[in-house]
């Protein structure tokens, strides 16, 4: 059996998990990373996207996962995300929409719109869920 | 004589009653309410914990050099105040002990605000402070998102130096009893005393300590107000109930009062009309 660690994962609304896991990954600003036991201590921002936690069973859940930092310390792994919804939390007709709007706001905004960015936000954050329930 | 006395006693404790049934009912509202806001400002905890961990080792991590957000500036000309206050007045010192609060600490400085919550916002404007927006009138139910909002802009301000620190004022609840108004600094992060024992850095940092900080602070914050806002809502409701429990069992008591005394009158006018009656008989 491969070795577990201890993992947490909160946003600011709740704990989302807090118990022995064998892997995660995460998507980081520089991309995804697969954090397993006895990993060094590291931190680095989250991006937008999927994640998977593989818990002590073996079983592999997904979820879509974004914002916040992602740290190791002594063993013990932190996900300290903005949000993070489990697959069968997703709502897959609102991120639908979300996307439709994204999409459409794009489009009439500028790349150097200061607003761009946040559009663009939404419409990784529809995504990801998308991705992720699929 | 003795008639209208008791018509006025009698008319008295028909207002008390009417006043200590309204108190008993926003005893009752802030009862059921105070459940939900109490498991909201636990659950909004973890977070807080941990990622106060992990900026305090990020902040430690960088050494020497100027950072954003940790680095104080060479010339406070202003702070900026975020204000949580209550939604509504009649909940006894919980108001007015974060303006006390908010007073005593700007003393001598000039400052800004940022309030939240409509008592706040309407003692800000009366007094001619000047304050960021003045949108966030309702704490009760705030959400994740809008807290999002509020960093990014809290951030936004502080980058383009319309002032040079930032504080929170909140009020944290302690215990059903009691509750605290507290000032803390969110901007820039308090660095760990020089002499205090570091441990050696080894944590690797994707983009380096400074920059992962830079990226996370919108976050960090956001997550940071989320459980002040929670905080400051259950001690309001707390507050709140204290103050109505304890203005119902006095309207309790004054009834009872005003009771002997409607008694001690009725009994008064019937005694004087034997008397009066048993004069007459005798003559």
């Amino acid at each position: 059996m491969a070795a577990l660690f201890h993992l947490q994962i909160v946003t600011p609304d709740r704990k989302v998990f807090d118990g022995e896991a064998e892997k995660i990954i995460v998507r980081t600003l520089g991309g995804d990373v697969c954090i397993l036991a006895r990993h060094i201590d590291y931190a680095a921002p989250l991006g937008i996207g999927e994640a998977r936690v593989t818990d002590a069973e073996g079983n592999t859940r997904t979820a879509a996962c974004s914002g916040g930092m992602l740290g190791v310390s002594g063993g013990e792994v932190r996900v300290m995300a903005t949000t993070f919804e489990w697959a069968d939390e997703i709502d897959l007709a609102r991120a639908e929409k979300a996307q439709q709007s994204a999409q459409q706001q794009l489009e009439a905004l500028e790349r150097t719109d200061k607003d761009y960015a946040i559009v663009e936000a939404k419409l990784k954050r529809a995504l990801a869920r998308i991705h992720a329930k699929g | 004589m003795a008639g209208a006395s008791m018509k006025d006693i009698k008319l008295r404790i028909k207002s008390v009653e009417s006043t200590m049934q309204i108190t008993k009912a926003m005893q009752l509202v802030a009862t059921s309410k105070l459940r939900r806001a109490k498991e909201r400002m636990e659950s909004s905890k973890p977070y807080i914990t941990i990622s106060q961990e992990a900026l305090s080792a990020a902040v430690a991590s960088c050494d020497d050099v100027t950072v954003p957000f940790v680095t104080p500036r060479a010339e406070v000309k202003r702070r900026c105040y975020v204000v949580i206050a209550g939604d509504r007045g009649l909940a006894g010192g919980y108001n007015a002990n974060i303006f006390k609060a908010v007073a005593a600490h700007a003393e001598g400085f000039d400052y800004c605000v940022l309030p939240m919550g409509r008592k706040a916002v309407e003692r800000f404007h009366r007094y001619g402070v000047e304050s960021l927006t003045d949108e966030y009138t309702r704490v009760e139910g705030i959400s994740v998102g809008t807290c999002y909002k509020l960093a990014e802009m809290l951030i936004e301000g502080y980058q383009s130096e319309k002032y040079d620190e930032l504080w929170i004022v909140n009020t944290t609840f302690l215990s059903m009893m009691s509750q605290e108004a507290v000032v803390s600094r969110l901007l820039p992060i308090e660095k760990p005393a020089d002499d205090a024992p570091r441990s050696p850095v080894t944590t690797v940092y994707e983009l380096g300590a400074a920059e992962t900080l830079i990226q996370v602070m919108p976050d960090f914050l956001a997550g940071r107000l989320y459980s002040a806002l929670c905080d400051a809502f259950a001690s309001e409701v707390a507050a709140r109930r204290t103050a109505m429990d304890s203005a119902t069992k006095n309207a309790g008591e004054m009834i009872s009062d005003l009771r002997l005394k409607f008694n001690r009158a009725r009994q008064g006018a019937i005694t004087q009309e034997i008397t009066e009656i048993v004069a007459g008989a005798e003559q």
